[in-house]
This record gives structure tokens, C-alpha cells and sequence, in this order.
């Protein structure tokens, strides 16, 4: 699926720009963003260091696991497939209390220590796992309390009240986690990709 | 008084988790600069792992935008997308959303200067920046960085979840702005 909309996008863009006459736009493009995606995962080294170094510590001082004892009941009915006591529970929650607090740079790093953590249980396997897909489905739907950089936005452009959209946030998230994790469980139970 | 709490807890956020995990780490007998730097080793490889995946979305991402391709579709789709009240201005936002942080954050910014952020093109563009993550972004890089090619069904989920954040935002906004 992931080769389809990826070739559409190129082939599309390509098709239009020479339709257009705007060919050379494709080139600057896409030699530009090539650039970039090398620099945006440079800054992330440092960012990466940090938060997964501040993790370890919690880890070791028994804070993560604190956590995920306190999220328990809710985290083995969503994870069915993961030990209720797998550092990975850890990290997931570390991972969606980060999004939630629109922490998004410290949310990569614990997201992808959790996705590390889910991948040693299944076994190194090219296939994702049911776990890998839930947390998915909950980290990019997952409800947002501080959109920090949309309110930033909205006061350089000198808006009246620049939180009024916090509520609305709220609200708009809200509905996508709960149909996240409800196609999540459906897709897991009854569909074709559920595992036995 | 909400803004001022909220931007005291995003400005608070950050220097007290860096003060409080440590400390508490230091009365629980953690070596903690050691289990620090332990941890931070594992952020160097990851980073690097996730480089090809990130080039690859984003030249599709870029060229499909800079080319025009984005605005033809956001054209041809106006007509259907009115008639369920969501403004044409807003559509390039929508799209990209499932894409690309960065392009997205450029596009409402866009059209903040262009229309004001009280505007009600400019409050939705900020209700939408602040709904959902980009799958994409998300699925490439974490699925990448752990040798998953296998995705199953995540990006159905991903994407329904973008769309009915979009249509959620849509109606919040139509109730409460107007």
C-alpha cells in the first residue's frame, strides 16, 4: 500500500509539473527535500540522546515502571499481546504522555524505544505485530491537551485570544482516538489480518 | 488566565522533567550520569537507521507539492469538499496532513498571514494543526527504524483516523466559530 501512494505521489507530481511546464520545480524539489530529510534526522540525534538518556535513568530508579503499574488495567486490554510487565508498556505510555502534553520531541524518541521493545517480541519479524499496530493507531490519533505550536503560530500572527482553538483541539482528537482505537480493535478481532 | 497556564506548563515542562527524573533517579541509587549516557547511545543508531526512509517520504511529498499536483487535486476536489462546508483555502492543509509536519505547519502558517488567526479559515487551520499526527511521517520512520515492512492495517487506521480528525475539526468549528 505504502508503494502505491508513494509512487502516486512522485509519478503525479511529475506528470503535472511537466504538464505544466514547471519541471524544473521537480528537481529543486526534490534534490532540496533530499537535503533536508538528512538535517531533520541530524537534529534528531541530539534530541533522541537526551530523552532516551533521561529514560534510562527513570528506568533504572523504577519511575517507568511505577508508571506503567498505575496504567495497567488499561494498557493489557489494548495490548492483549504484550507481558504486562515488558518494558515496552513503559515506553508506550512515556511515548502517549508526550503527545498528549504536545511534547512532540520527546514523543520520537520514547516511540520509537517503544517500536525497538515491541519488534524483540515479535520476533524480528518483517510483519508488523498486533501490539505495533495499535500503538500506531493510538500515537497518531492520540488526543492532544497542548497544541504549544499552533498557539506559538497564532500569537506571532497577533491573534485576540490564541487558546481559543485548545477546546476545539480537544474535542476534534477526542473523536479521532476513539475511532482509531475502535477500528484498531475491529481490524484485530474480526478482520481478514487478524492473527489466531 | 487559560493561556497564561498553558504557556506556563509548556515553558515549565521540559526543566522539571529534566530535574525531577534525575534527582529522584540519585536518591534511588542510580548512577545517573552513567545510566545517562548508557541511554543516549541508542539515540545515535536510531537516528542514522531512519535516514533513508525520511529522504524517500519526503522527495515524494515535496515534488507532489511543488509541482502543482497538490493544488490541481485541492481544485478539482472544491466543489465536493463545499458542500460539506469546509472552505477550498483549507484543503492543500488537509491533504498534507497525513504527509508532512513541516508542510503543514508552513501551510496554516500561510494562511494565518494571509486571513488573520481569527479568521474562520485560520482558526480551522489551527484546529487541524493541532489534530492528529502524521501518519506518515510516523509509519516510515517507526516502522523503518525496527525492519518492519509489513504494515497490515495501520495505515487504513491511520488515515481513518486523519480524516474523521478533519471532519471533527470541520464541525467543531462550524459550531463554535461559525
Amino acid at each position: 500500500m505504502l508503494n502505491v501512494i508513494w509512487l502516486v505521489l512522485l509519478a503525479a507530481g511529475i506528470i503535472v509539473a511537466a504538464a505544466t511546464g514547471n519541471i524544473d520545480a521537480v528537481t529543486d524539489a526534490a534534490l532540496k527535500s533530499a537535503r533536508d530529510a538528512v538535517q531533520v534526522c541530524f537534529d534528531l540525534i541530539g534530541v533522541m540522546a537526551l530523552w532516551l538518556g533521561i529514560m534510562r535513568i527513570a528506568e533504572r530508579g523504577g519511575m517507568v515502571q511505577a508508571l506503567a503499574r498505575l496504567l495497567r488495567p488499561v494498557m493489557i486490554r489494548l495490548f492483549p499481546g504484550v507481558p504486562p510487565r515488558h518494558p515496552a508498556m513503559g515506553a508506550i505510555i512515556l511515548n502517549l504522555s508526550a503527545n498528549i502534553l504536545g511534547l512532540g520531541n520527546a514523543a520520537t524518541p520514547f516511540g520509537m524505544r517503544a517500536m525497538k521493545n515491541l519488534q524483540e517480541l515479535n520476533g524480528g519479524r518483517e510483519e508488523a505485530s498486533t501490539a505495533m499496530c495499535t500503538f500506531l493507531a493510538l500515537n497518531t490519533s492520540c488526543i492532544t491537551l497542548l497544541p504549544a505550536t499552533i498557539i506559538g503560530v497564532r500569537l506571532s500572527y497577533n491573534s485576540a485570544n490564541p487558546v481559543e482553538i485548545v477546546g476545539p483541539c480537544i474535542f476534534a482528537t477526542s473523536i479521532s482516538m476513539v475511532i482509531a482505537v475502535s477500528l484498531d480493535y475491529w481490524f484485530r478481532r474480526f478482520s481478514r489480518w487478524r492473527k489466531p | 488566565m487559560l493561556y497564561s497556564i498553558l504557556t506556563q506548563v509548556s515553558r515549565w515542562a521540559i526543566p522539571v522533567l529534566l530535574l525531577i527524573i534525575p534527582l529522584y533517579g540519585f536518591f534511588r541509587k542510580v548512577p545517573v550520569y552513567e545510566a545517562f549516557v548508557e541511554g543516549a547511545q541508542e539515540g545515535f543508531a536510531t537516528a542514522v537507521k531512519i535516514i533513508p526512509f525520511l529522504v524517500g517520504m519526503l522527495v515524494a511529498i515535496s515534488v507532489f507539492r511543488a509541482s502543482g499536483a497538490l493544488e490541481l487535486v485541492s481544485q478539482v476536489l472544491a466543489p465536493v469538499t463545499s458542500y460539506i462546508g469546509a472552505p477550498p483555502e483549507i484543503l492543500p492543509l488537509a491533504f498534507m496532513r497525513p504527509l508532512s509536519g513541516s508542510a503543514v505547519l508552513g501551510l496554516s502558517a500561510e494562511l494565518m498571514k494571509v486571513y488573520g488567526p481569527d479568521s474562520f479559515i485560520g482558526r480551522l487551520a489551527s484546529v487541524m494543526q493541532g489534530t492528529t499526527d502524521t501518519t506518515f511521517f510516523v509509519l516510515t520512520i517507526y516502522f523503518g527504524a525496527v525492519g518492519v515492512k509489513k504494515f497490515r492495517y495501520s495505515v487504513i487506521t491511520g488515515l481513518t483516523a486523519d480524516i474523521s480528525g478533519f471532519l471533527a475539526a470541520l464541525y467543531i468549528c462550524h459550531r463554535i466559530f461559525g
